[in-house]
């Protein structure tokens, strides 16, 4: 029988802040989407005050009255907190799946007539103590069943966030508590389909009739109710697949109505894309650039995009925040206040897998150089440390983040004083 | 929006291999004889950090600890994985703020002391209605002479 765990790591933005400040311990903490608008992760103190995604200006006085803490996204701490947590990991299964910033697959097969409720202990207590960062576990015969299994070590406060659901004697009171629309696989628009058959919880979901399911949710509806019987259908994505494409779409700080402010932002989105597309190796044939206004605001609205094609695949900074520029040039238009932008590359293909337009004058193994040179220095240096003259040097259009912590683990100024 | 491991310090990357420089192609010339005597550079990375994962730096402030070569300003490297033991010396957290200090278990009294390692100041008993965690334990400090 197959085995898995997911460990996922509870309110994990809110455990990175509290990590470095435990002074956060214990108070309700809030962490905001970009440009400080929506409530993207909450301590549990905090979720019975602020939804989820609940937009914070609207409840500044209830973030007075109960003293919650509220921190501006820091993605930088959060990328490395999450990269030692999924290193810890990896002492104890050597097949994992990083399935997001925060949640981790682990297969655990290999393991024979190992307690693996102590286990998961172990794990859970070893991520806490080398990273600070409190995790539950959920274990089971399947992916979709360890996902039950590690919401239900989540909620219960018995399980000291470890549960081995595998051959649990308890298991059908278990599915009876777990709402169909919060199993794995299970959309939005198929919940209702079910709801509306009467199919209320994973354990009657588990039990449906499979000509059924087949017939009204195709295979994957299949597969999933395989796998709360305790079928294994989904295998561990060890691999991370090539991104087919890379976007870099920001709101500003605040509304931009000029044009050289605007195009700034262009070129530090598109310079940041190609940054993304050299580390995976790639080169694109194909941008796009889009803006757009406010449409919360009663001003007036405009929005548009443009794409071309490259005359030949690049990865060369200058030449994609050149074709971006002009892309821009081509849909700006004066008189509106822009909120938003993006920049993104499409028709990716491995470098050093394409052929070159005999016809261009384009020295590429010069300008590979002079890539691998300008992000090495950006990567020992500091992003940024070598940018693109057109981003700019004032930066208006700069998200704002107020309420930022400090970048304690990737900037020396940063790290914290004793 | 740079992830490294650890810092700055370029642990993913820890060396400058010389290796690329000495490739030869097939069936030209003769193989350089200090191929095989080629090794890694020197690593402080190595030297210094067990547990990269578990690593984190803090900034000295003040002098607490000075006789114990912790200085003001210094670069202090805190493995978390380490488990504190008697005369560690570790960062803790206590009443609302990181500290460093030397970790003083005391058997016979049955109680925990932190220790400045300074004659200005005296040691500090660990009761349990304090706020108290040990945060990590000091390894190495960084010091500019």
């Amino acid at each position: 029988m197959k085995k898995f765990a997911l460990v996922d790591c509870n309110n994990f933005y809110v455990s990175c802040e509290r990590a470095f400040n435990p002074s956060l311990n214990d108070k309700p903490v809030i962490v905001l989407s970009n440009n400080d608008g929506c409530a993207i992760a909450r301590s549990e103190e905090a979720k019975r005050y602020i939804g989820m995604g609940a937009p914070i200006f609207k409840h500044m006085d209830i973030v007075k009255e109960h003293n919650i803490h509220l921190y501006s996204s820091n993605y930088t701490l959060y990328a490395d907190m999450s990269h030692r947590v999924k290193e810890v990991l990896s002492q104890f299964s050597p097949n994992i799946e990083s399935y997001s910033i925060d949640e981790s697959f682990l297969s655990l097969s290999g393991l024979k007539n190992i307690d693996l409720n102590q286990f998961g202990i172990e794990m859970r207590e070893k991520v806490l103590q080398w990273t600070g960062i409190p995790t539950s576990v959920g274990i089971g015969p399947t992916k979709t069943l360890a996902k039950i299994a590690n919401k239900l070590a989540k909620k219960n406060k018995m399980c000291q966030g470890v549960l081995d659901i595998t051959n649990h004697p308890r298991i059908n009171d278990f599915l009876a508590s777990v709402e169909v629309d919060d199993v794995w696989g299970v959309g939005w628009q198929y919940s209702k389909l079910l709801k509306r058959n009467g199919i209320r919880t994973a354990l009657d979901l588990r039990d449906i009739n499979e000509t059924w399911i087949r017939k009204k949710m195709t295979v994957k509806g299949l597969r999933t109710v395989l796998e709360l019987r305790g079928i294994s259908c989904i295998e561990l994505e060890e691999t991370v697949q090539d991104k087919k494409q890379i976007v870099n779409s920001r709101s500003f700080g605040k509304d931009l109505d000029k044009y050289q402010d605007v195009s700034e932002a262009i070129a530090s989105y598109a310079s940041r894309a190609a940054e993304k597309l050299r580390k995976q190796q790639s080169i694109c044939g194909h941008i796009s650039v889009w803006i757009q206004t406010n449409g919360f605001k009663d001003t007036p609205q405009y929005s548009n995009s443009v794409s071309c094609r490259l005359p030949e695949p690049t990865s060369y900074t200058p030449l994609l925040v050149k074709y971006a520029l002009h892309l821009l040039k081509k849909i700006y238009k004066s008189g509106y206040k822009y909120k938003k932008a993006g920049v993104m590359l499409m028709d990716l293909v491995p470098a050093g897998n394409t052929q070159f337009n005999l016809f261009t004058k384009i020295d590429h193994s010069r300008n590979e150089k002079l890539m691998e040179a300008f992000d090495k220095i950006n990567s020992s240096w500091g992003s940024q440390t070598i940018r693109s003259a057109a981003s700019g040097f004032t930066r208006p259009w700069a998200m704002k983040r107020s309420k930022i912590s400090r970048r304690y683990t990737t900037e020396w100024n940063e790290i914290i004083m004793v | 929006m740079k992830v490294t491991e650890i810092g700055i310090l370029n642990s993913t990357k820890p060396f400058d291999l010389p290796l690329t420089s000495i490739k030869i192609p097939c069936g030209t010339g003769f193989p350089s004889p200090a191929d095989d005597y080629i090794e890694e550079r020197l690593d402080l990375n190595k030297l210094l950090i067990e547990h990269p994962a578990a690593t984190f730096y803090a900034r000295v402030e003040g002098d607490s600890m000075i006789d114990a070569g912790i200085y003001h300003d210094d670069i202090m490297i805190i493995d978390k994985a380490k488990e504190a033991k008697h005369q560690n010396v570790v960062v803790a957290w206590i009443n609302g703020e990181f500290t460093v200090k030397t970790y003083y278990i005391d058997p016979r009294l049955g109680k925990v002391f932190l220790v400045p390692r300074n004659d200005k100041y005296l040691p500090q008993e660990v009761t349990p209605e304090m706020d108290f965690t040990i945060w990590g334990v000091v390894t190495y400090n960084i010091h500019k002479l």
